[in-house]
């Protein structure tokens, strides 16, 4: 089970993005984290995957914990190690290597089982295998998202995070993204999904986050949310009746403070 | 056995053209090695090594400090290995000496990536080029005052013997040149499918993506560096070899140059590739060794040291033609 409690993240020492920001992902679970943009998503997943010193952020308040075990001053290798890998946002593909050098990357930290997971990773994705020797960069955008799964897939993780998995993608590759996403829920894997599209992420998800600026602003299981009129308003883009649209301020009725600074 | 000043001018056509083609392959040889080590580095870290000059001078040096003096100065032990006063090392003692010489240049290379390079990852790629531009400043001013004027003998077993090909005069020093070459080139070529080879791939490509994955990215930048000086120093070590430099030594005259004469050879093959910097230096070689034996006749209006800007005429030429080299990756890029 991933914990992540009062996280508090700075870049640059000056721009507070995540202001205690706490949820969790228990075992076996789809957990979607929903929030517009600049709400403090990916910067969430950054910091339990270890990778906010790439970007010159720190976290200066709060803990991330998996299964008992404090992580959140970990090297990236060691988090991926101890069974959480991640899917970028963007994809973020080795462009210039093959699909088979880009799964071998995945597999960095997991050498023993690398034939299983290869195996595993072919099973689900059954176009990579069509095209292992390719050059990635030029595969198409949704083969791209299957091989950024497949490679993080490689590690063999107990909790998949998948950053904005639609992104880009056609409404027919999206049902396709999430189907995966379901199958490989099933086999075990945890999963913490961060999307914009909030209609995918909750029809699949056990449980939702709202973030905004960097804290979470609402919760519960994803049928509560999905029933919410405020999420509805927002994420789902259904107007209820009469179709006309509404001020964000009217609507919202958890807490908007006014300031003059921050 | 002959010993080795070649003098093209009292032998046949068809033996000046072995001796020809010979002095290329070996002079390609060199390159190949220098451009492997730049290739290793900019594969692993997209940043080119300026200080390639003064490392591989140092590599060379390494190996004639442990061979020829028997030991480090201000070291309280000898060289156990060394040769006693006066004597040549056998061939395998030779060997052995370039392994540590070259195991030195590695920790060399550890040492400077670790000081210098590892603290600026993330940082824009031109500042990293520019400090190793530093190191190789702050380098040069050792190997100088190392090498004096005259140059330090290496101790080559064979010296300058050559054989005698129905003519042609084949210094053995090339032979070797052209075999360590292959093994090192073949050894790269076969590191770049392993694990570890992908990876370094993958850290060039995206750091942090190469992160996300567990592939420890500093540990991959170590692992290159030292190849990287460990090859250019083995191309130095190579080229102090007689004929390379007559008498055989490591000098001040020749080496400090050695790494930028490799730039037209890598900028050829293309600045990632294997590939690229075997076939550059074999074609960048040959064309400066055939230009300065059969265009000698016009020496008078060239001048006698115009072989030299044949490697750069190659490289602007290519420039132009194909900017990312002859094998250098292109950007990948769907249409």
């Amino acid at each position: 089970m991933l914990e992540v409690a009062n996280l508090e993240v700075v870049y640059n020492e000056v721009i507070l993005v995540l202001r205690g920001l706490s949820l969790q992902v228990p075992d076996g679970q789809i957990v979607a984290l929903l929030g517009s943009n600049g709400a403090g998503k990916t910067t969430t997943a950054r910091a339990i995957t270890g990778l906010l010193d790439v970007h010159e952020g720190k976290s200066t308040k709060g803990s991330v914990t998996w299964n008992g075990t404090e992580i959140t001053e970990h090297l990236p290798a060691k988090i991926v190690e101890g069974g959480i890998s991640q899917v970028m946002e963007g994809r973020r593909i080795f462009g210039e290597l093959t699909v088979d050098e880009n799964l071998s990357c995945g597999a960095f930290t997991n050498r023993a089982n690398m034939d299983a997971n290869y195996d595993r990773v072919m099973d689900l994705f059954p176009r990579l295998k069509e095209r292992n020797t390719q050059v990635a960069g030029y595969l198409s955008g949704g083969e791209q998202q299957m091989l950024a799964i497949g490679r993080a897939l490689m590690a063999d993780p107990k909790l998949l995070i998948l950053d904005e998995p639609s992104l880009g993608l056609a409404p027919m590759l999206i049902e396709q993204i999430r189907d995966i996403i379901v199958d490989i829920n099933k086999q075990g894997v945890s999963v913490l999904l961060i999307e914009q599209n909030a209609m995918m992420a909750l029809s699949i998800a056990d449980f939702g986050y709202v973030m905004e600026s960097g804290k979470v602003v609402m919760d519960g299981p994803a049928q509560k949310l999905l029933n919410d009129e405020d999420v509805q308003e927002f994420y789902l883009g259904l107007h209820g009746d009469g179709g006309e649209r509404k001020s964000f301020r009217d609507v919202k009725h958890y807490k908007r403070r006014k300031r003059w600074l921050s | 056995m002959i010993t080795a000043v070649l003098q093209f001018a009292q032998v046949g056509a068809g033996a000046t053209l072995i001796q020809t083609l010979v002095k290329a392959l070996a002079l390609g040889s060199v390159y190949v090695l220098i451009a492997l080590g730049f290739v290793i580095i900019f594969k692993a870290t997209q940043v080119l090594n300026f200080a390639a000059g003064a490392l591989s001078m140092a590599g060379a040096m390494f190996m004639t400090i442990l061979i020829s003096d028997g030991g480090f100065p201000l070291l309280p032990f000898a060289n156990p290995l060394a040769p006693a006063e006066g004597e040549t090392a056998g061939i395998v003692l030779f060997f052995v000496h370039v392994l540590i010489a070259l195991a030195l240049a590695a920790i060399l290379g550890l040492v400077i990536e670790r000081v210098a390079i590892r603290p600026m990852v993330g940082q824009p790629l031109f500042a990293m080029a520019v400090i190793t531009l530093g190191i190789e400043i702050a380098i040069r001013p050792f190997n100088l005052d190392a090498t004096a004027l005259e140059g330090r003998q290496l101790g080559v077993p064979w010296g300058a013997n050559s054989w005698d090909w129905g003519g042609a005069v084949v210094p053995k020093s090339y032979l070797v040149a052209v075999i360590v070459a292959a093994i090192a080139g073949v050894s790269v070529l076969f590191f770049f499918r392993t694990k570890l080879g992908v990876a370094m791939r993958a850290v060039a490509f995206d750091q942090e993506a190469a992160m996300a994955q567990g592939i420890n990215v500093g540990r991959v930048f170590a692992i290159a560096w030292a190849m990287g000086t460990a090859l250019a120093a083995l191309g130095a070590i190579v080229y102090g070899m007689a004929p390379f430099p007559p008498g055989g030594s490591v000098s001040q005259e020749i080496h400090p140059l050695l790494a930028l004469r490799v730039l037209p050879v890598i900028v050829l093959g293309g600045l990632d590739s294997v590939a690229g910097a075997i076939y550059g230096g074999l074609i960048i070689a040959t064309a400066e060794v055939f230009a300065g034996q059969y265009l000698s006749q016009w020496n008078s209006t060239l001048g006698s040291g115009y072989s030299t800007i044949v490697p750069y005429l190659v490289m602007l030429f290519m420039l132009l033609v194909k900017p990312y080299g002859l094998f250098g990756t292109p950007e990948i890029r769907r249409v």
